[in-house]
């Protein structure tokens, strides 16, 4: 704040503008090219929106009415996600501030570059119980990577680029600007330079010299290694890189739920995810590896398992951006800081080729149990109900991995992450580190902006969907074709599921009603339909994808399903349970 | 093994940055035994000293994680053997209490504590030193009647040859700068 406003002075008078605060946060946005915003009007923001009208009458910014301010901000992580762009989103004070809470926590959580404006009261006002003032600074401060109040119009051109950077660089995280309605109504001279340094903050550390040169020793004399991918790979844009480094070393490699996208799920060397509802082979082979080299990637603890018990044989190599994550969980041997855009590559070119033949080949016996004792039955099942696993397989046989899944949180998240085909990078939008039920369908909405000319699928559940359904008033209002597919089990199936395993088969609060999703689907003019049968299911997924408006279909799908695999909660990795134990 | 470790932060001045720091302790359920803060040799910039008892991997996750904060500069950490440190007490008695004996007098001095103010009424009496020390004096006088004490945070100094803060800043800045 006070620095801000020191070098703030120092700007060339001769090329400025006089404006008024509002017409400078949209004029910086436009200079960030942020031109879509999602958000909801209110009361203290009402100034930015009124000059924002103008401003999308010339179609230089774009504004997406969202039905509720969570819808806002999951739609902007959505479209940062597949984009790999910077999510934008307005609200109002109090209560509209307070509502993009949960959203920023998940951003934050998983590293999506976000910033979010806010309105405020009057600064006269601060502090004083006002109508709708929060303290949404103080509120927002665990869950945002910077946070900062604008009190002073000529405090928001820097604000706003210091944002921008600080939400891009680095490992990415939200951002959160505060202004008061003061500071948007008052005038300042306009100029603006992007920042793209801050003196307190190094957004990508200093590799050293002789980590890579352990890394590569390492990586050469490995006989078992296996490499495992986060969402570091896809925010670095190294998608390219990690292919020629296993295609060069021919390492098996392994994926954490938002690493997956990052290697084509076809690919000879993946041998799928990571962790609780992750596939058999790379989850034992964790704890058999004399070396795992992890790629962007925090060792959470529904990847890990039992700490003390993870991969006691194997050396680490860490491919970090964020130096706090290194050693924070699980100790490793050597820590490549940087960039892995860059680092792996150097990398890449000093290791020697190989193939790794046998290790690789040792995958294949656990990838074949896992294929009959879980995978045959859940993407084939021969009796009754419609599986999870089925409509997946339906939705790759259809579209062939021409898609991004975007899912909600639960059962059909695994089932989707674990069976969908990912053939093209950033073709996964989900909720991981914060698990966010209600994520779905307004990041389908945000996903459909940031890539209008994907497809776009919605794998919901009907507890996840409930909770942000009024979204479906966006995607109505905007026409998006973003096909939803909610697989309707009658249940907090995830819950449901560990009442089952774990508490006795007690189902508290987890049988849930729902409306009829295709009349409230058709209530918002939308199209849609009922699936109960595998042939239905095949015809209405060809009439999904043949429809070029929003569709949605509610799939009735096995009540009782189980996810299988599983790591129970606190057990070591390779002791994972099929669900066909007697 | 807990212990006890002194934490040195140097930041930018920024508003609501004490809380930014300070939230890491609470989400750990970490109690700050001491806390100060003020401008440090270099204007602008702003040294918290913060006291807590932790363990080790404890401690070195919570410093990686004050150092990621933005307008955080630096941070680290020093076990007891690593600093000079002192704090400042204050210890308001009866000013008749001193007067009816010579005992106090002779506290006084043997603590190499002085007398900061004195008035019919009351005298404050002033001593830096260690808690453990400030503290035995505080015992000590309460015989006599204690009408107030208070004791400050801990300041801190290390004993390491670190790098100077203003040539890790110089290097900070002249930096190339890094996008993304």
């Amino acid at each position: 704040m006070e620095t801000l406003t020191k070098e703030k002075t120092e700007v060339q008078k001769d090329k400025s503008i006089r404006v008024t605060g509002s017409e400078a946060l949209l004029m910086a946005l436009i200079a960030e090219e942020a031109k879509i915003i999602f958000g909801y009007p209110g009361g203290a923001i009402m100034p930015v929106y009124d000059k924002l009208m103008d401003y999308e009458l010339q179609h230089k910014l774009k504004h997406i009415l969202t039905r509720h301010e969570q819808g806002a901000i999951h739609a902007a992580q959505g479209f940062a996600r597949v984009s790999g762009k910077t999510g934008v989103c307005f609200a109002t004070s109090g209560p509209g501030a307070a509502n993009l809470i949960t959203g920023i926590a998940d951003a934050f959580l998983d590293s999506t570059p976000v910033v979010c404006f806010t309105g405020q009261v009057y600064s006269h006002l601060l502090g004083s119980d006002a109508f709708q003032e929060t303290d949404i600074v103080g509120i927002s401060m665990p869950v945002t990577k910077w946070n900062f109040q604008v009190r002073r119009a000529d405090e928001i051109p820097e604000a706003v680029a210091k944002a921008f950077y600080i939400a891009k660089s680095g490992r990415p995280g939200p951002v959160l600007i505060d202004l008061t309605k003061d500071a948007m109504l008052n005038e300042l001279d306009f100029s603006y330079k992007k920042v793209d340094k801050i003196r307190s903050y190094i957004p990508v550390p200093e590799t050293k010299q002789y980590e890579f040169e352990k890394a590569v020793e390492l990586i050469n004399s490995a006989k078992k290694p296996l490499a495992l991918v986060g969402q570091g790979v896809i925010l670095a844009g190294a998608e390219k890189e990690l292919e020629e480094f296993v295609d060069k070393t021919g390492i098996p490699v392994a994926s954490t739920l938002l690493g997956l996208s990052a290697l084509p799920s076809e690919h000879p060397l993946f041998t799928g995810m990571l962790g609780m509802h992750g596939n058999v082979a790379p989850n034992v082979k964790t704890n058999e590896a004399d070396l795992l080299i992890a790629l962007g990637m925090r060792f959470d603890d529904r990847v890990t398992g039992k700490v003390d018990t993870y991969a006691p044989n194997a050396k680490k190599i860490h491919f970090e951006i964020d130096k706090a994550e290194v050693n924070k969980i699980i100790n490793v041997d050597v820590a490549v800081l940087g960039n892995i855009k860059q680092t792996l590559p150097l990398i890449t070119n000093l290791v020697n080729e190989n193939c790794h033949e046998v290790w690789s080949n040792s995958f294949i016996p656990y990838k074949d149990e896992e294929k009959r004792r879980v995978i045959n039955k859940e993407l084939y099942p021969y009796n009754g109900k419609i599986s999870m696993g089925e409509v997946i397989r339906n939705i790759n046989e259809t579209l062939n991995g021409e898609a991004v899944l975007v899912t909600d949180v639960g059962q059909h998240q695994m089932i989707a992450s674990r069976y969908f085909n990912f053939k093209n990078k950033r073709s996964l939008v989900s909720s991981g580190g914060l698990g966010t039920m209600g994520f779905g369908l307004p990041a389908a909405v945000g996903a459909k902006f940031g890539a209008p000319d994907k497809n776009i699928v919605l794998v919901s559940g009907d507890g996840g969907f409930q909770m942000t359904l009024q979204e479906l008033g966006t995607i109505a209002h905007n026409k998006l074709p973003v096909k939803m597919i909610v697989l309707n089990n009658n249940y907090l199936g995830m819950v449901r599921q560990w009442q089952e395993l774990f508490f006795d088969e007690r189902y508290a609060s987890t049988s849930i009603t729902s409306p009829d999703f295709v009349v409230l689907a058709s209530a918002y003019g939308i199209k849609g339909e009922h699936v109960h049968s595998h042939n239905e299911l095949v015809e209405a997924m060809q009439r999904l994808w043949n429809c070029d408006e929003p569709y949605l279909l509610e799939v009735h799908v096995a009540k009782k399903g189980n996810v299988f695999p599983m790591v129970p909660a606190g057990a070591p990795v390779d002791r994972m349970v099929f669900g066909d134990e007697k | 093994m807990y212990q006890e470790y002194t934490i040195t932060v140097f930041s930018e001045n920024h508003i609501g940055l004490l809380n930014r720091i300070t939230l890491n302790f609470t989400r750990r359920k970490l109690n700050i035994d001491s806390l100060t803060v003020s401008e440090s040799a270099i204007k602008g910039i702003y040294k918290f000293t913060i006291v807590v008892y932790c363990s080790k991997q404890t401690i070195i996750n919570l410093v990686k994680q004050i150092e990621k904060q933005i307008d955080v500069i630096r941070a680290f950490y020093l076990t007891p053997d690593e600093i000079l440190h002192q704090e400042i007490a204050m210890y308001k008695i009866a000013t008749s209490a001193l007067l009816e004996t010579n005992e106090i007098e002779g506290i006084i001095r043997q603590f190499n504590a002085r007398i900061l103010e004195m008035t019919k009424g009351y005298t404050v009496i002033e001593k830096t030193g260690h808690k453990a020390e400030t503290q035995e004096l505080f015992e000590k006088l309460q015989p006599y009647g204690v009408l107030q004490f208070v004791r400050s945070g801990r300041v801190a100094i290390t004993r390491l040859k670190k790098e100077l803060l203003s040539n890790y800043l110089r290097k900070l800045e002249n930096k190339q700068s890094v996008l993304v």
